[in-house]
């Protein structure tokens, strides 16, 4: 039987290149995002282009108190399941506006923690399934210039890594990926160097070829990992006076 | 917002433009409400100056399929799929384009607004004849679904229009039946121009056909050329080892043209000797064959970027349209850039069937298309063509076109003022506009 992917924030153009990818390897695509009408075209697009069952449902990350009627709504439940959704604003706008904030935070933090917990609950009582989260690099080190984002993907990367140690146990795999830059309409309008910058379709490689070989923690491109590296020794009292 | 320089196939003109790209209608009906100077633009592979603008709107993620009947063979799609990816889809379900062009890289909202031809046009036509119907979003962000039935004027104005009555959204069009991917292909060398265009007259039956010329040849080999014809091959035409998988696609087999060649490489002698092997590859009079659909329609897609061959200062197209009883136009036209010995890797003669739209290019007659290197002179000389073109009441494509003289384009297209009236009705404000609508002085304001 072919196995059924979720993915959580689809409207996104990393969202459109998973689907894509996963259904050209034939799995069943469940799309969630909180203005469905607009997944209609994706849906019947994987649906005539690789003959596979393509729905889609309404989720909003922040409505919290919804998150448990939407999984229980799901039929079949997902095999794997892919936290894809995040908003980044103008970081100045961000602090200079609470509900931003808010909104930076609950759609990149507490809205993909309170669904996978959810799911999570599902696939250990099950002993099985995947889940991957779209975290960000930004979350390794906190810059002037997008701590907001860059705190609320620490958070769920810290959240996925004590994710995959808890279900460890129950052969329920955790995979974290970190993309770099990544040429989006979230990105467009920045001015992003091109040898370090990866198409939604080589994350939606990274990402299948991370869920088959069982993978923990992915970078897309594999310097990003050496960059942060970099990024994450220098030491703090240097690192404040960056204008990073 | 960043700028960055874009430029179409032709690689002249490079403009600075704010481009966005969109993937939903509700966003691209928000951007047209409140956007200046702006054009759509799909996969920029007109040649000139037509998708360029201060601001571009690109659709290349608005691809979607949103329906394929494989009864009928009509397929519906978002403006900015590409026809590679539709191909894709249609032709192990033994569909094929209703109309296609050289390259099968543009997107679906191009091949409306420069109302594409095909090696068919004598017997199918250009694509809009095969467009069911569009959705249109007006600069307002109003949506308007024409077709040739219903808001017909904006239907005619927005086929061939070059992107200028709004942005081509939603499109629905009629396919064409195959048995297989392949082609029935037939070569036929011509020694002159007199005789492809016998030629042209004999094979007339024959679906596709396309010549190619060696416009630097003298004396009694003037115009010689090869003549390319086709039919889809039918499953029982197939030799025994692909009747098995007769809707089999190609594989990919692709290169990529690693750089920029340097101007000066492209000359006279360079250009003749590539005309030489060309035309030299085939020994015998006559070739039958079966091909794959790939390399009889797409030759040159084989070879990514072969745009790249032209150097850094680009090239232009320059495609023409003579009337049938005008041919000795062609004589005359050939005879000057021969003469000039501005060279062309290739000259393209196909003979159109009949058509006359409101602004789309095709008429009943010979066209021409050839490429030249942006040098010294050459815009000069061009101008003369020009002249040339309408003294036998022709006219150019826009879709090629980087140079021509707004008065050349009124001259060539009887209808251009009825054309300018829809443009004005539904783009009012000129907010939609590109660097060749205000060149050509199509928007003022």
């Amino acid at each position: 039987m072919p196995s059924t992917v979720l993915i959580l924030g689809a409207t996104s153009d990393m969202a459109v290149a998973l689907a894509k990818k996963f259904a050209s390897k034939g799995h069943n695509i469940q799309l969630a995002a909180r203005n469905a009408d607009r997944l209609k075209p994706l849906q019947s697009d994987l649906s005539i282009r690789y003959n596979i069952t393509s729905s889609i449902h309404e989720f909003d990350a922040v409505k919290f108190e919804q998150h448990q009627s939407f999984w229980d709504s799901l039929s079949p439940k997902p095999d794997i399941t892919i936290s894809v959704m995040g908003y980044m604003n103008d970081n100045d706008k961000v602090i200079a506006d609470q509900n931003e904030t808010l909104k930076t935070i609950h759609t990149n933090y507490s809205g993909p923690v309170s669904i996978l917990n959810i799911v999570a609950n599902d696939y250990s009582a099950k002993e099985q399934g995947t889940i991957v989260g779209i975290s960000s690099v930004a979350g390794m080190r906190g810059r002037q210039s997008n701590y907001i984002y860059g705190s609320a993907k620490a958070g769920f990367t810290a959240y996925l890594s004590g994710l995959r140690n808890k279900l460890f146990h129950q052969k329920v795999h955790v995979l974290t990926v970190l993309p770099g830059f990544v040429y989006t309409k979230m990105t467009e309008h920045l001015n992003l160097p091109k040898l370090l910058t990866a198409q939604p379709e080589n994350v939606a490689d990274a990402v299948y070829k991370g869920v088959q070989k069982k993978k923990n923690v992915i970078f897309v491109k594999w310097f990003w990992r050496w960059i942060m590296l970099i990024i994450t020794s220098i030491p703090e009292f240097m690192f404040k006076k960056k204008k990073l | 917002m960043t700028k960055k320089d874009i430029a179409n196939w032709g690689n002249y003109p490079v403009i600075e433009s704010d481009e966005k790209s969109v993937s939903f209608t509700n966003d691209i009906q928000q951007y047209a409400a409140t956007t200046k100077n702006f054009i759509a633009r799909g996969n920029g592979r007109c040649y000139g100056d037509a998708s360029l603008a201060e601001q571009t709107i690109s659709t290349l993620k608005y691809d979607k399929i949103l329906s394929f009947d494989t009864e009928k063979g009509i397929l519906e799609c978002e403006s900015g799929l590409t026809l590679d990816k539709i191909l894709e889809v249609i032709v192990p379900k033994g569909w094929f384009l209703p109309v296609t062009p050289g390259t099968k890289f543009i997107t679906v909202g191009g091949a409306v607004a420069s109302d594409v031809h095909g090696k068919n046009h004598h017997v199918d036509g250009s694509f809009s004849a095969h467009v069911i119907e569009m959705d249109v979003i007006l600069a307002s962000g109003e949506m308007i679904t024409c077709s040739p039935s219903a808001y017909t004027d904006l239907f005619w104005a927005t086929c061939g229009g070059m992107g200028l009555t709004g942005i081509i959204g939603r499109v629905k069009f009629d396919l064409k039946k195959i048995e297989s991917s392949y082609i029935k292909q037939k070569q036929v060398k011509a020694k002159n121009l007199e005789e492809v265009i016998r030629l042209f007259d004999e094979y007339k039956h024959y679906t596709y056909s396309v010549a190619w010329i060696d416009c630097l040849k003298k004396g009694k080999n003037f115009g010689r050329s090869i003549l390319i014809l086709g039919e889809h091959a039918k499953k029982d035409e197939l030799p025994d080892n692909k009747k098995k998988e007769p809707l089999k696609l190609p594989a990919k087999k692709q290169i990529t043209f690693p750089f920029t060649l340097p101007s000066f490489v492209l000359n006279t002698f360079t250009v003749k000797a590539f005309n030489f092997l060309y035309y030299g590859k085939n020994f015998k009079k006559e070739i039958n064959n079966v091909v794959s659909y790939e390399p009889f329609f797409y030759p040159l897609d084989a070879i990514l970027h072969w745009n790249r061959g032209y150097g850094k200062k680009g090239f232009v197209q320059y495609q023409f349209v003579l009337p049938l009883e005008r041919k000795q136009g062609l004589v005359e036209l050939l005879q000057r850039i021969s003469d000039q010995g501005l060279g062309s890797f290739l000259a393209v003669l196909k003979v159109f069937g009949k058509q006359d739209d409101l602004i789309s290019f095709p008429m009943e007659g010979y066209t021409l298309a050839l490429d030249f290197p942006v040098r010294k002179g050459l815009f000069e000389f061009l101008d003369q063509l020009d002249q040339v073109v309408l003294k036998y009441g022709g006219r150019l494509y826009m879709s090629k076109d980087a140079r021509m003289d707004p008065s050349v384009l009124k001259a060539g297209y009887k209808r251009l003022p009825e054309f300018m009236e829809i443009v004005k009705k539904y783009n009012p404000e000129a907010r939609i506009r590109s660097v060749q609508s205000d060149r050509l002085a199509l928007t003022t304001n």
